[in-house]
């Protein structure tokens, strides 16, 4: 007797999706055909828009209810998805495919305890009401969470976002599906969560051979994750290949330009801008007769227009639907790389933020929340701090305060050398126009009732005093400097692109002549592309005006390109601080470290993943003696339990509070890397 | 969820405190004193000055008014200046009219009107959700006096189908109170159905599209099991809420259906305590009101924090 050959856990052939909008049917998906082996990791990446998602979700028979699948056919598991009846569906769905999607805090009940959520997975099988309840604490002991019998008797608000996300794995898998969907699911948390759930999900998926299709935006995330991986543009599939080949040797010229966008490899500003691709995704539903990417491409030439290129065979299954597959590697740059070098800094003069022992401490419910204590920064003209660490680090609170926003408990902050009051409402309008910020989601930082002309007018009068004619004046000056077209002034927020709107947020901030620029994960919420063309036009106005920035964001690769200095900070307290490379490179403190490793690259291999146990202390009751002790996996001894370690300058402008030398620190991680290398 | 129960009653006491305050300096604002309003224009001063003293009504402001609440707290709200009974054998077979009618109308409104909404839901932009969500909004639209007297010309005055008084003749049963009250109850529910009703909607529409919701359906449950058991709690939690802000409304705020149907309800009893300068009685009736009303908030609160784990589990800020 031979066993049957097992199915492919998903098969796409020639799938054409549309959306139905305004009476009209708008292409989503053109022809997309792929193929997800058994057993197999398949990653599948784009732009927001490019339709991840929708494949994602037709997989399942799940497109929202303007949605259908026009032609081609989805199989799961050997069975056509369309062709099912309700029924046969349900069942399917019931055994095997799983998906787990991007906001775990959303993808489950909030008033069903966990236990029940789980076990509703083995109930809708049949399962008896015990057995299910003892199969759902073994699928949980199987995620890591530690307590189980507790967990199960929770709520779902109860526990944080990675035990979320790990009882929404757990959830998954208790089916043992023959394909797991997974649609940005890391995305929101934080690095070292992210890593962690990473870790659980690669480890499951060898133990249990489940294949899986994996959606992200994030191509160090794909790269780490999948065996293959497929490029979508525009609802088709570009280039497609082993990951590693496609990552390393990419062969379309919209891989290229994605590849290009993200700063890696220890890029900083001062090697140059970083390369964008130019326009935008083309609307949805757009005819598009020849390339799809053609309007965007630099290669671009007449046949491009005309003809659709096919799939061209380029090694063992790569493949690239450009003409001009071998050309690819060589794509022309659209933004010089060499745009005005940021000039050198000079640290002997009057720095122009200096911010001393900054403390705020928060009473919540009778406890008190030390969210920032004893952090003092100094920021000179021209220069780029970054701030990074988990949430709940004190990052946001400490932005705060530096604005006046937050009113500190104690600490100083001083402009100049001149001590400014603590309350933005007893600034000189002087200070309040030197320090600005950037938010994260210019969706609400933006006033969506008025006219984007109307916002930076405001913005001029209230931050420069400026009305009349030598408002518009400087407001033709201002929509100049952040690279957004005159036409735009006279549309609403929502009518913008999150890149546009980002550049509407940063002219707003520069309305007045800022001197300091706080930006809060300004590009967290854009695309890659987008996020690029913002990250250089940051590094403009810093050469243009010695403008200086506080720079916040979990994105370590962007921080390290922009940032001269990095602050790490962890439960509120300044953990390290030095020169970006310094603090890069090495030796680092030990949370700075696992920070790092936490991080997955395109360039893969390299950092051996360090793991940090547990979550991070509630900043209410911190742990005793150095805060990191009870996750640092360098603990030396009782003495990090029982004694904090002072900041100290360990290096040439390097500060760092651990107990362990800095030598030994030297000794020990270059042991490691020695090791991975 | 003890934290927030407290918190919600501390709220709702001073609440009544604030009203209890507004409520007795309007009255002290009513022209003239309470003697010479009660006895008329042509008493003369003295027998005017004596019954102001024999009501305490001569007495400092605060007196009075510390006297009012301290009986009021146990259950003695004085007597009527017009009837010169004891306020309660007045105010109290009203407040229990008042109370059979609003649950007549509770009880018809409520699953009406949820059922509507979330049927309106589970169709939406289809041809059922539209007749359902403009139906509600055009009901609430128009004033209930409107919609009342069409409700008594039809099944009053017409079919001849039902009674066009409310007020039941004495020893009526209780199946016969109820024929009695449903033409102002159906009154009601056309004033309560839009509002409720787009609420459920709304609820549902929300919870349907919520990734919990995917996720259910994605593990295979089916559509009955994933409506009942993951959608509607959820969908209906905000709904609990507006139910609860309408039943003040129902007991306190019904005069004109009162008065249209003939009906003896404490609205009217307010309202006529109002004209005849009853201070007594106006002052009582007011603050019994404003207890009903945070009572049936309280309840609310309790029914919504039982409901939502978020709350009964603290952490929600």
């Amino acid at each position: 007797m031979t066993p049957e050959p097992t199915p492919l856990a998903l098969e796409l052939r020639d799938l054409d999706v549309v959306y139905r909008v305004r009476g009209q049917d708008r292409q989503v998906l053109r022809g997309l055909t792929l193929t997800v082996g058994s057993g197999e990791s398949y990653g599948l990446v784009g732009e927001s828009g490019c339709g991840k998602s929708t494949t994602a979700l037709a997989a399942v028979q799940y497109l929202p209810s303007n949605g259908r699948v026009r032609s081609g056919s989805i199989n799961v598991a050997g069975r056509d998805v369309v062709r099912l009846s309700r029924a046969e569906l349900r069942k399917l769905r019931a055994t095997e495919v799983s998906m787990v999607y991007q906001d775990p805090s959303q993808a489950l009940n909030p008033s069903i305890k966990i236990g029940r959520q789980v076990a509703a997975v083995f109930r809708v099988r049949g399962i008896g009401r015990d057995e299910a309840e003892e199969r759902t604490a073994a699928v949980l002991r199987h995620v890591q969470i530690a307590d189980v019998g507790s967990v199960m008797n929770r709520y779902p608000h109860q526990l944080s976002g990675g035990m979320q996300q790990r009882i929404v794995i757990a959830m998954a898998l208790a089916k043992d599906p023959a394909l797991l969907i997974l649609d940005e699911p890391t995305t929101g948390l934080d690095a070292t969560v992210e890593a962690e759930v990473l870790d659980l999900i690669a480890q499951l998926q060898a133990e249990l051979r489940t294949a899986v299709l994996f959606v992200s935006h994030n191509l160090g995330v794909i790269g780490k994750m999948c065996e293959r991986v497929g490029v979508l543009y525009a609802g088709r599939l570009v280039e497609e290949g082993p990951v590693d080949v496609v990552l390393q040797n990419p062969r379309h010229p919209y891989t290229v330009g994605l590849i290009r966008c993200i700063p890696r490899g220890g890029v900083r500003k001062d090697h140059g801008r970083l390369d964008t691709i130019p326009g935008f995704l083309p609307p949805l539903g757009e005819e598009l007769p020849g390339c799809v990417f053609v309007d965007r491409c630099g290669l671009a030439r007449e046949i491009c227009h005309t003809v659709e290129p096919p799939l061209y065979q380029l090694g063992e299954h790569h493949i690239s639907r450009c003409h001009f597959h071998e050309e690819a590697p060589e794509l022309p740059r659209v933004i010089p790389a060499d745009l005005g070098q940021p000039l050198p800094l000079d640290r002997s003069s009057t720095a122009l933020v200096r911010i001393e022992d900054l403390e705020k401490i928060y009473r919540q419910r009778g406890h008190t929340v030390h969210a920032v204590s004893g952090v003092s920064v100094s920021i000179w003209p021209g220069e780029t701090v970054g701030l990074v660490g988990e949430s709940g680090s004190g990052k946001t609170t400490f932005a705060r305060a530096l604005l006046g926003l937050v009113v500190p408990t104690a600490g100083t902050v001083e402009v100049d050398g001149r001590v400014v009051p603590p309350k933005l409402a007893r600034r000189s309008r002087e200070d309040v126009e030197a320090l600005q910020i950037v938010f994260q989601n210019p969706d609400s930082a933006l006033n969506r009732r008025h006219t984007v002309r109307r916002i930076l007018r405001r913005a001029l009068k209230k931050l420069a005093g400026l009305t009349g004619t030598a408002a518009a004046a400087r407001l033709l000056d201002l929509v100049q400097s952040v690279r957004l077209a005159e036409r735009y002034l006279t549309v609403r927020p929502n009518q913008l692109s999150g890149g546009l709107k980002q550049r509407v947020a940063i002219a707003r901030a520069f309305a007045g002549e800022p001197r300091l620029v706080v930006c809060d994960e300004p590009t967290s919420a854009l695309d890659v592309s987008v996020q690029a063309a913002i990250l250089n036009l940051l590094v403009e106005l810093q050469v243009e005006r010695r403008l200086s920035y506080l720079f916040i964001s979990h994105d370590l690769g962007v921080v390290r390109y922009l940032s001269d200095r990095i602050a790490v900070l962890y439960l509120g307290r300044l953990m390290e601080l030095g020169p970006a490379d310094v603090v890069f490179d090495g030796p680092h403190h030990p949370y700075t470290e696992a920070l790092l490793s936490a991080v997955p690259t395109i360039d893969g291999g390299g950092r051996e993943r360090i793991r940090l146990e547990g979550e991070i202390p509630s900043a209410a009751n911190p742990p005793t003696g150095c805060v990191f002790h009870t996750r640092c996996p360098r603990k030396i001894g009782p003495i990090c339990e029982q004694e904090e370690p002072p900041l100290v300058t360990v290096e040439r402008d390097h500060m760092m509070r651990c107990h362990i030398p800095i030598e030994e620190l030297r000794r020990l991680q270059q042991d490691k890397d020695a090791i991975t290398a | 969820m003890a934290r927030f129960l407290a918190n919600r009653l501390a709220l709702s006491i001073v609440t009544l405190f604030i009203l209890s305050v507004i409520v007795f300096a309007a009255t002290q604002l009513l022209p003239g004193d309470v003697g010479r309003n009660v006895l008329g224009p042509f008493a003369d001063q003295k027998s005017v000055d004596l019954f102001n003293h024999q009501v305490g009504a001569d007495r400092p402001l605060l007196v009075q008014y510390g006297d009012w609440i301290w009986k009021f707290l146990h259950g003695d709200m004085g007597r009527s200046l017009q009837y010169q009974v004891s306020v309660w054998s007045l105010l109290g077979p009203s407040l229990v009219n008042s109370l059979k009618l609003a649950a007549e109308a509770f009880v018809l409104v409520v699953p009406l009107s949820i059922l509507g909404g979330v049927a309106a839901a589970l169709r939406r932009g289809r041809l059922a959700d539209r007749a359902i969500t403009i139906t509600g909004l055009s009901l609430t639209a128009v004033p209930e006096f409107v919609s009342a007297i069409f409700l008594i010309v039809a099944f009053g005055v017409f079919l001849t189908w039902l009674p066009v008084n409310a007020q039941w003749p004495q020893g009526t049963g209780l199946v016969g109170q109820m024929r009695y009250l449903l033409l102002p109850s159906l009154a009601l529910v056309m004033v309560l159905f839009g509002y409720i009703a787009r609420m459920a909607r709304h609820g549902t529409i929300e919870a349907l599209s919520a990734d919990y919701t995917r996720t259910a359906y994605l593990n295979g449950l089916g559509t009955t099991t994933v409506i009942g058991r993951h959608v509607l709690r959820n969908a209906l939690l905000p709904t609990i809420a507006v139910v609860a802000t309408q039943t003040g409304y129902l007991i306190g705020g019904l005069l004109v259906i009162e008065k249209l149907f003939n009906y003896n309800g404490i609205g009217q009893r307010i309202y006529i305590a109002a004209q005849n300068k009853d201070v007594t009685m106006l002052q009582s009736g007011v603050l019994l009101v404003g207890v009903v009303y945070l009572v049936a908030t309280f309840i609310a609160d309790l029914l919504y924090s039982v409901l939502n784990p978020r709350i009964r589990f603290g952490s929600v800020e």
